[in-house]
């Protein structure tokens, strides 16, 4: 298997947008993702008959092929690029959902009845003092999310969308095994990269975790 | 003043955690509520923040009913100190001693200013200011507990096992650090605690109370250990409830004399005429010196160490200024005791009553 560099030279631009493209499918479907998770997630954390319930679900979703989810929206927002990111963003929903209500859990029961009996009302302590310990945990959802929908905005390629995983298709068509492996090199580097940008953000939002005394 | 009027507390599980409870604290003063676990002293300190509420009757502070405030401006209008701290571990000190104030509104710089005020107050290095709780010791991070529960000068204190999770000598002296900061600050403070050693040493007041809910007895501690209202309280109080009271007397009125001389032990001093060791033909015996305000029962433990029976008195410079004896001290004990049982207590609680008043 040989790889044809004066291909790769001949379609820098077509690689460039396609590789903006695909991250830009990524990245919108995890952003949509956290802002479901978030609220369901504290419904789920105060409101316990409802946790399994919507832990529950979000595991049916992702259960779902991911082809067949494409298929089932196609009557309702066609071959474009909002099918794509509504099914990628229902595959986040189970890692988000789930990190963010066991962040919202391991907030110790101390620092919330501190932050109770120093009179703060419980919609400041959610947004002051919850979610700010919980962020560890729910960063890590972040991580595997985005991480997870980069590689699956490949799939979308069957409506015609797809991103990098065009490259695949076109590989594929004409025997012609550049493009296939370009495209796995690219998928990987914007994982990679992606994926450093967000431990780097971690750091930067959790200064009290980086000097272990 | 904090009062309780038949104040009962029923979980929904049905235990009884407080039972018509009636009791009154004392303004500027300290009141220890001791007992066992599961004898309801945290509930009763919790329902006055209204961290719980009362199944029924009522609950004052300075005269207001607290469950007809906005509970959360209740709360920020008293100090509250918890086991552990409880500090935020994403905040820094100086952030977590700022909460309240900046609850209150007070604005970020102004908050951040009387925060480094009160780190000073409670004994920690301004650069502490800057760390995180985790960074800090069991014994600092309880002194920025305490800072932060002063922050927006509440008039009252509730204090609930502070020391709780330290070691004793860090306990001590949170606990002399405690006392120091009460008599310039004068705070109502209320405490829960289950050791009595440090009820005695920190109250006013101590309010016993039995499993159930029960209040058994509430007494300054000196009348307590006196004069116990029953066994169970005596029990309580364990069996060196007599030496325990002469931890509340000081050595001030114990006359005391000249170092004797010529006798087979003397008493070996430097040049500064500071208290070294009494000697013999070769043997020497160090000597602890006792200042005016150490307790009777540092005294008694020191003359029965002593190989005459003898205790160094010094000044607050640590010269010395006599000795006492063995019987001197006794007498005193013995006087401390019968002023106890007849009267309602010692000077403390007068002072506290008159305050109260």
């Amino acid at each position: 298997m040989t790889i044809d560099w004066s291909w790769i030279g001949d379609h820098t631009d077509d690689l460039t947008s396609l590789t903006f493209s695909h991250l830009q499918a990524a990245l919108t479907a995890v952003f949509l993702g956290l802002l479901i998770s978030l609220p369901l997630a504290v419904v789920a954390h105060r409101v316990r008959p409802l946790r399994g319930f919507l832990l529950g679900l979000s595991n049916v979703l992702f259960t779902i092929p991911s082809i067949a989810i494409f298929v089932l929206l196609l009557p309702i927002s066609g071959l474009t690029r909002t099918t794509t990111v509504i099914g990628l963003t229902v595959y986040t929903l189970v890692v988000l959902l789930r990190n963010t209500v066991e962040g919202l859990d391991s907030v110790p029961a101390k620092t919330k009845e501190a932050a109770k009996a120093m009179g703060t009302r419980p919609l400041r302590t959610l947004l002051t003092v919850e979610l700010p310990l919980a962020l560890p945990v729910i960063m890590a959802g972040v991580r595997i999310a985005t991480v997870m929908s980069i590689s699956l905005v490949s799939v979308a390629t069957y409506i015609g969308d797809g991103g990098l995983g065009q490259l695949f298709t076109d590989g594929f068509q004409r025997d012609f095994p550049t493009p296939v492996i370009v495209g796995v090199v690219l998928t990987l580097l914007l994982a990679v990269v992606a994926d450093a940008a967000l431990v780097a953000l971690q750091y930067v939002l959790t200064p009290w975790k980086r000097r272990r005394a | 003043m904090i009062q309780f009027d038949a104040v009962h507390k029923r979980f929904p599980n049905g235990t009884t955690a407080v039972h018509d409870l009636s009791l009154e604290m004392p303004e500027g003063g300290v009141t220890v509520l001791v007992g066992s676990s599961g004898c309801g002293k945290t509930t009763t300190l919790r329902m006055i923040n209204r961290m719980i509420e009362p199944t029924s009757g009522v609950i004052k502070v300075g005269g207001k009913d607290v469950t007809q405030q906005d509970a959360a401006e209740l709360r920020r209008s008293i100090g509250y100190v918890i086991q552990q701290s409880g500090l935020f571990p994403h905040r820094t000190v100086l952030d977590n001693i700022a909460t309240v104030p900046l609850l209150l509104g007070h604005g970020r710089k102004k908050a951040r200013a009387r925060a480094a005020e009160l780190l000073e107050t409670v004994g920690l290095a301004p650069d502490a200011g800057k760390r995180y709780p985790h960074q800090l010791s069991g014994g600092q991070q309880q002194r920025v507990g305490v800072a932060r529960a002063l922050a927006a000068d509440p008039p009252v204190l509730l204090m609930d096992e502070p020391f709780g999770a330290v070691d004793p000598v860090v306990r001590t002296q949170l606990q002399d650090e405690l006392l120091r900061l009460q008599k310039e600050l004068n705070k109502t403070i209320v405490f829960v605690t289950h050791d009595i050693d440090e009820a005695v040493r920190l109250g006013d007041r101590i309010a016993i109370f039995r499993t159930g809910g029960h209040l058994v007895q509430c007494a300054a501690p000196a009348e307590l250990l006196a004069r116990p209202a029953d066994d169970f309280v005596a029990d309580f109080l364990g069996a060196e409830r007599g030496l325990k009271l002469l931890s509340l007397k000081t050595l001030a009125e114990v006359p005391q004399g000249p170092a004797p001389e010529g006798g087979t032990w003397t008493l070996v001093v430097d040049e500064a005429r500071k208290p070294l060791h009494w000697a013999t033909k070769g043997a020497e015996i160090p000597v602890r010196p006792l200042k005016d305000g150490d307790s009777l029962l540092a005294a008694l433990n020191e003359s029965v160490a002593s190989p005459t029976g003898l205790i160094a008195r010094v000044d607050a410079a640590g010269v010395l200024t006599g000795v006492s004896s063995r019987d001197d001290i006794h007498t005193h004990a013995g006087q401390a005791h019968a002023e106890a049982r007849t009267h309602t207590g010692t000077t403390r609680t007068t002072e506290t009553e008159a305050a109260a008043a």
